[in-house]
């Protein structure tokens, strides 16, 4: 076990870098540095390219009444979306009250508790085959398992579709989160006398909220922008409507609606819908990180 | 004030690896008692079995009796209960990231629903300088995260939350192992003026360190204790010849 015999003989003095071998290594730090750089902007492209897009064929139809008047019929002057904004915005409320807490949850439970027995096993299989099933399929499941017990579309029908949606990605990023917080830390809480459930509530899981509000937030932006699984469920309206058992307009189905339609009119107001839908999400997501930022302290890790 | 331990008959498993075997000690109250022994010999999991932290590795179990004062740990009281009057000081500092250097201090007090506001403060204040941080985080205690002080300053503050919940016997896992020489002076200095009012027990891979703070040490080798005296005694005149191997650096 000595450092100094390598096959039994003793280690040469390192050779000094020759001026090639020198070149040739800042010429693939360059290099790999530069592939890099092009990788980044190859992936910002797409998300520049859809915005300014957006912004190109949208912004000209925004106006006060986009964003105050629900839609008129073809040809009337002034409609707008301000029901479907408001209708996503209660769907989404919905699907987070109950989607959120659960993923959490069932999270915690994989992370924290279910380590090795068949239940977490089975939860975390389930998570995922979850996670791979098509969003058209959801709206059909949440249509024959509550629309049609209930006898109408509704709000609720459309949230606790898009709930069902966030919590498999919410489950998993909950549980990877959980697993990144060190071991020593939550022995340090154990060995304070602080009891197991205390412990993962105030240590582990505030340890690991930034990733989990991350997750969170990918499973909102996610399930906002979905369309299939509310065509059956919240089936849209073109009226205004803040009742959750009563069929809601949502703005991707508002979206779809007008895109489909055969008027230049309702085009135009698609590409504007399609902007501020964008744009929310934008928003909320940025507000949730600068609420979730505040009171970070100097120098956590 | 501290209490003696009484150790009958402990043994533990991790899996079918049978860790410690048989070990029957006292370790005296208000003392400060040293173990050592090579890498993987059962120091930690003895200390941990002192705790009851032993069994929250869900593959590991333990038996036999451990007294504490009159109260048997395995029987007469729950993991959370004797956690509380047992404190420990882990092998790396292991601050809680996301709390100030207070909130660190007092996390054992506010994390079991304490709340008095002047309690806790003057809690902070006792507790760091009983660890010999206060002067040097006074003016920071709510400002920076525990997490951003140096590795020696963590451990004094770990060593200032354990100390907070006033335990009477505080376990030591390798405290200075991660730190320089000078933070390492200073852990020994503290464990020093700590040993009048607290039992400590003190793993450590440094015998001049052992020989340093503690009264008494106990040689553990391959799950079982070997040799168990006064420190001086160890040091100078071992009764076994296995520590006197090790202490003279014939193995290990």
């Amino acid at each position: 076990m000595s450092s100094q015999l390598v096959n039994n003989q003793p280690l040469k003095a390192p050779r000094k870098p020759s001026r090639a071998n020198t070149l040739h290594r800042s010429a693939a730090n360059y290099l790999v540095s530069g592939l890099a750089i092009l990788a980044t902007l190859l992936v910002l492209a797409p998300l520049a390219a859809i915005l300014f897009y957006l912004v190109y064929k949208g912004a000209s139809s925004l106006n006060l009444a986009f964003f105050t008047h629900p839609p008129t019929p073809v040809g009337e002057e002034g409609g707008g979306m301000a029901n479907a904004i408001i209708g996503s915005g209660i769907i989404l409320a919905l699907a987070s009250l109950m989607g959120i807490p659960v993923g959490i949850a069932a999270g915690v439970y994989l992370a924290e508790f279910g380590q090795g027995k068949l239940l977490g096993n089975a939860i975390r299989f389930t998570a995922d085959v979850l996670n791979g099933v098509p969003s058209i399929v959801m709206g059909i499941a949440v249509y024959s398992l509550v629309v049609k017990q209930q006898m109408h579309y509704s709000a609720l029908a459309g949230g606790i579709a898009l709930a069902i949606m966030m919590v498999p990605t919410i489950t998993r990023t909950t549980e990877e989160m959980l697993a990144t917080v060190p071991h020593a830390v939550r022995e340090a809480a154990l060995g304070l006398g602080v009891p197991k459930w205390r412990t993962v509530v105030s240590v582990s899981l505030r340890t690991a909220s930034p990733g989990i509000i991350t997750g969170c937030m990918l499973a909102f932006a996610r399930v906002a922008g979905e369309t299939a699984p509310l065509l059956f469920t919240a089936f849209g309206n073109q009226f205004w409507s803040f009742r959750l058992n009563e069929p809601i307009a949502a703005l991707p189905l508002q979206i779809f609606v007008y895109a489909i339609s055969p008027y230049d009119e309702w085009h135009r107001l698609a590409w504007a819908g399609a902007l501020v839908l964008i744009a929310l999400i934008m928003v909320s997501v940025t507000l949730v990180r600068i609420f979730a930022n505040r009171g970070v302290l100097k120098g956590g890790s | 004030m501290g209490v003696g331990i009484q150790v009958e008959d402990l043994n533990a498993w991790y899996g079918s690896t049978h860790t410690l075997q048989d070990i029957n000690l006292h370790i005296p109250a208000n003392h400060a008692t040293a173990l050592i022994g090579p890498s993987g010999c059962g120091k930690s999991t003895f200390v941990r079995c002192l705790n009851r932290m032993h069994e929250t590795n869900p593959i590991a179990r333990a038996t036999g009796i451990v007294k504490m004062g009159e109260i048997d740990i395995y029987r007469d009281a729950s993991p959370v209960e004797i956690r509380r009057r047992v404190g420990m000081v882990f092998q790396r500092p292991n601050p809680f990231p996301t709390m100030s250097i207070y909130d660190n201090v007092v996390s054992g007090l506010k994390l079991n629903g304490f709340r008095n506001r002047r309690i806790l403060d003057e809690t902070v204040e006792r507790s760091l300088k009983q660890a010999a941080l206060w002067e040097e985080v006074k003016d920071d205690l709510k400002k920076k995260s525990g997490a951003s002080l140096s590795g020696g300053q963590q451990q004094r503050m770990c060593i200032a939350r354990a100390l907070a919940v006033d335990p009477e016997v505080l376990l030591m896992d390798e405290p200075a192992s991660a730190l320089d020489p000078v933070s390492t002076s200073k852990i020994e200095d503290l464990i020093f003026q700590l040993k009048s009012q607290y039992t400590i027990v003190i793993v450590t891979h440094n015998m001049q360190q052992a020989a340093r703070v503690a009264e008494n040490t106990g040689f553990f080798l391959n799950g079982k204790l070997v040799e168990f005296d006064s420190t001086h005694k160890i040091f100078t005149n071992p009764h076994d010849k296995r520590t006197e191997d090790y202490i003279t650096g014939r193995f290990g």
